[in-house]
């Protein structure tokens, strides 16, 4: 097991899309545990995903027992993951270990499905909400290779978040 | 490095912002943390800055945008002080018909708490004969969120205007 170093940004390798994990061998499930092992020596320790540590790979893992304790999925290794289904919008502030020291407002779905792959490559279904939700969404951002500050709302965006009422049909 | 805190108001048009930066870039100064809004029909602007020159030659950088474009400018010499660390864990937003006393009667009892503003927000709308005044408070309640619910909850009835308390939840990732 290692700590491995963080990317950040201005980092350009940040902004690089991932492949698709193809082989699901012990190197990959020592990769995983390594990229585990970086999480929760992080300062948020909550999440991460593989582009953080120059590894162009389809691996995000999320774990937010630290904030929530049991009301969660615990540890989730997603490999290769989809997002199959949102809903819901909410406001919230992030913060990310490529981007030290800063944090903004990020606008997140409230509740997902995610399809993806284990360690073992069986397939996994999770459904998610609220503060996880939004962990597994900000980690897949990374797969493509954008940050939260790709996505920064206005503070004044809190106010007009009121539902958008269309004119009556004549 | 000196460092300065600018205020810069003016009727709002478009250009200001850009008039404003550009003569102090020129003037070799750096833009820092800043605020700049639309306040009635104003356009406002505050922002510290760091400056190498002397002081007088930021003034006189400033001065042709100023003419130009009729605004007033505020410079004060300020010392550097480190960040504060507290961040911003609760929000407070406010709404109801308008009237005198709303800002004064919440934030008094903030202050009664030790709660921190770090940012206040708020606009006056809605029908003119009967507006409506929203405000959203964030900052740090060194006492927590329940008690900052316990001690805005008496100003429901007393003001007659809504008052909600989020926690503000910072996903570090």
């Amino acid at each position: 097991m290692a700590v491995l170093p963080i990317l950040t940004y201005p980092d350009p390798r940040l902004a690089r899309a991932a492949e698709p994990v193809q082989h699901f061998d012990d190197e990959l499930r020592q990769f995983i545990a390594d990229l585990t092992e970086t999480m929760y020596a992080g300062p948020g320790g909550v999440g991460i995903a593989a582009p953080q540590v120059d590894r162009l790979q389809r691996i995000v893992i999320v774990d937010v027992r630290p904030k929530l304790g049991d009301a969660c999925h615990g540890l989730m290794v997603l490999v290769n993951p989809e997002l199959i289904a949102w809903e819901g919008m909410a406001v919230g502030r992030e913060g990310c270990m490529s981007v030290p020291d800063f944090t903004g407002n990020v606008i997140r779905a409230e509740r997902i499905q995610v399809q993806a792959q284990d360690a073992e490559g069986r397939d996994r279904f999770y459904e998610c909400e609220g503060f996880e939700a939004r962990a597994v969404q900000h980690e897949m951002d990374h797969l493509d290779g954008l940050l939260f500050l790709d996505r920064l709302v206005s503070r004044k965006t809190d106010l007009f978040r009121r539902k958008q009422y269309q004119p009556k049909k004549k | 490095m000196s460092q300065a805190l600018l205020t810069v108001i003016g009727e709002d048009r478009p250009g200001i912002v850009a008039a404003v930066t550009q003569a102090l870039y020129a003037a070799d100064c750096a833009i820092g943390d800043a605020s700049m809004m639309r306040l009635g029909g104003y356009f406002t602007i505050m922002q510290v800055i760091d400056y190498q020159r002397d002081f007088g030659a930021v003034e006189s950088a400033l001065d042709p945008a100023v003419k130009r474009l009729n605004l007033r400018v505020h410079l004060d010499p300020i010392p550097s002080l480190p960040r504060q660390q507290d961040a911003a864990d609760v929000r407070v937003t406010v709404y109801g018909a308008d009237h005198p006393g709303i800002v004064a009667g919440v934030t008094e009892k903030l202050a009664s708490v030790g709660f921190n503003i770090i940012d206040l927000e708020s606009e006056r709308s809605g029908n003119p004969d009967r507006p409506i005044y929203v405000m959203v408070i964030q900052g740090s309640a060194p006492g927590g969120l329940e008690q900052i619910r316990s001690i805005l909850e008496p100003l429901k009835a007393s003001q007659g205007i809504e008052i909600t308390v989020h926690p503000v939840d910072t996903v570090l990732l």
